[in-house]
């Protein structure tokens, strides 16, 4: 089909699942081609032979990796419900998070969940800090993106069930209601979206698979 | 940031010898607009900051997009970044894959020796190759017009003298379309106002290595 969208994703991939949720948010239909990262397909070391990694999107045979790039090109294709606001600074402001989010705050949450001992207090201290400058975006709105999810909340939608789940499985709360009210309001009212609901991986089954994973070293 | 930042107009908080300043320089100047350019040191950590009416606008790629998008060109349409959808989301990846490639092992040229310093020789010079052939036989990353790719990469032009010395690369023989197309850049006014003496650069980058405390 000239126009057809496939998604190439793993089902427990926050990253891929950005794509996912800002294709059902403009309610584009598309087709999942599922990856096994230990054996990649052809076709994904095709489309995407600079990183060989997912997210791809293929849009009428054209390939497009990384996700923010990918966020942007629907965003710029599909233009119901949009994901990025019209004014520049604020254009500029949801880049800003969205950067904050990847640079900043991933891999220390990740961290802060796979860690231990002393190590882990260090990173879940710095941890703290990030979500505390994550919240302060969140002042007098409901989502990031305002009223309706943005582009700032699908970055973030790791924050569950994702996160969640590590937390629980490492035994701690970084995400206490009160330290960080906005956040925790933010998770629930996000999580309750229909899209999301209807987008997100089940719960019981991230339990399953990061259970199955070795904490790093 | 200062406290004395104008309510209108432009400022550009940078460091002289950040290559991500100077992708702000080069944005502006291109744009032929007014704007004041204030010294600060930013250290390793920060980077420039574009204030524009007392509004700060941080990150160098996010900076070249407000711009193009606040200022677009003669036709209303942003010009440093493509029409085109897709072309406009292989400028963002080749952007975001400097980021990722260039950056890190550029510094760890000069930053490292031994094991370390070979493998950022190794990535810092695959990632260029690819981009030389990503350049192909366009007079620019953009095609025939300079664009946002072009002036991501080229403001590390001045460091490439830097990363020569320190990495024992001879980056004229392995990448000459490249060096071509640096040149070729150079030509332009608002790069070579934007871009600072390689030799400075050099003497900044020892500098920073005795703050560092780096042998």
């Amino acid at each position: 089909m000239a126009d057809e969208v496939v998604v190439f994703r793993v089902w427990d991939s926050p990253f891929s699942y950005r794509v996912e949720l800002a294709l059902a948010l403009k309610g584009v239909n598309f087709r999942r081609a599922e990856e096994d990262l230990k054996n990649k397909s052809s076709e994904l070391l095709l489309y995407n032979p600079v990183h060989k990694k997912i997210p791809v999107l293929l849009h009428a045979g054209k390939p497009i990796a990384e996700s923010l790039v990918i966020l942007e090109y629907i965003d710029e294709t599909w233009k119901q419900n949009p994901i990025l606001p019209v004014d520049p600074y604020e254009r500029a402001n949801a880049r800003f998070w969205a950067t904050y989010v990847d640079d900043k705050c991933l891999e220390i949450l990740w961290r802060a969940c796979w860690t231990r001992g002393e190590e882990q207090q260090k990173c879940i201290s710095e941890a703290g800090e990030r979500l505390r400058t994550l919240e302060t975006a969140l002042e007098g709105k409901k989502f990031f993106g305002g009223d309706t999810i943005g582009f700032v909340d699908i970055v973030v939608s790791f924050l569950t069930p994702w996160m969640e789940v590590l937390q629980e499985m490492a035994r701690i709360r970084l995400l206490e209601e009160e330290n960080y009210p906005r956040l925790c309001r933010w998770v629930r009212d996000f999580s309750s979206c229909d899209v999301v609901k209807e987008t997100r991986p089940p719960r019981e089954k991230l339990v399953a698979f990061f259970a199955t994973l070795k904490p790093p070293n | 940031m200062g406290s004395d930042l104008p309510e209108k107009g432009l400022v550009l908080l940078s460091s002289w010898p950040s290559m991500f300043g100077i992708r702000g320089v080069i944005a502006l100047e291109e744009k032929g607009l007014e704007y004041e350019y204030r010294e600060e040191d930013l250290g390793n950590k920060k980077g420039p900051v574009l204030v524009h009416d007392g509004r700060p606008i941080c990150e160098s790629l996010i900076i070249l997009q407000y711009i193009d998008e606040t200022w677009p060109g003669a036709d209303g349409a942003p010009c440093f970044l493509p029409a085109d959808p897709f072309a406009r989301s292989q400028a963002r990846f080749w952007a975001d894959f400097i980021d990722k490639k260039i950056t890190d092992a550029g510094a760890n040229l000069w930053m490292t020796k031994g094991e370390a310093q070979a493998e950022a020789k190794k990535e810092f010079m695959e990632s260029l190759k690819l981009l030389e052939g990503e350049l192909g036989e366009k007079p620019y990353f953009g095609g025939e017009t300079f664009g946002f790719v072009d002036i991501a990469l080229v403001c590390f032009a001045s460091w490439f003298h830097t990363y020569d010395v320190s990495g024992s690369l001879n980056m004229e023989a392995e990448l000459p379309k490249l060096m071509a197309w640096v040149k070729r850049c150079q030509e332009r006014e608002s790069v070579s106002k934007a871009l600072p003496d390689p030799l400075k650069v050099y003497d900044f980058m020892l500098i920073l290595k005795k703050r560092y405390g780096i042998e």
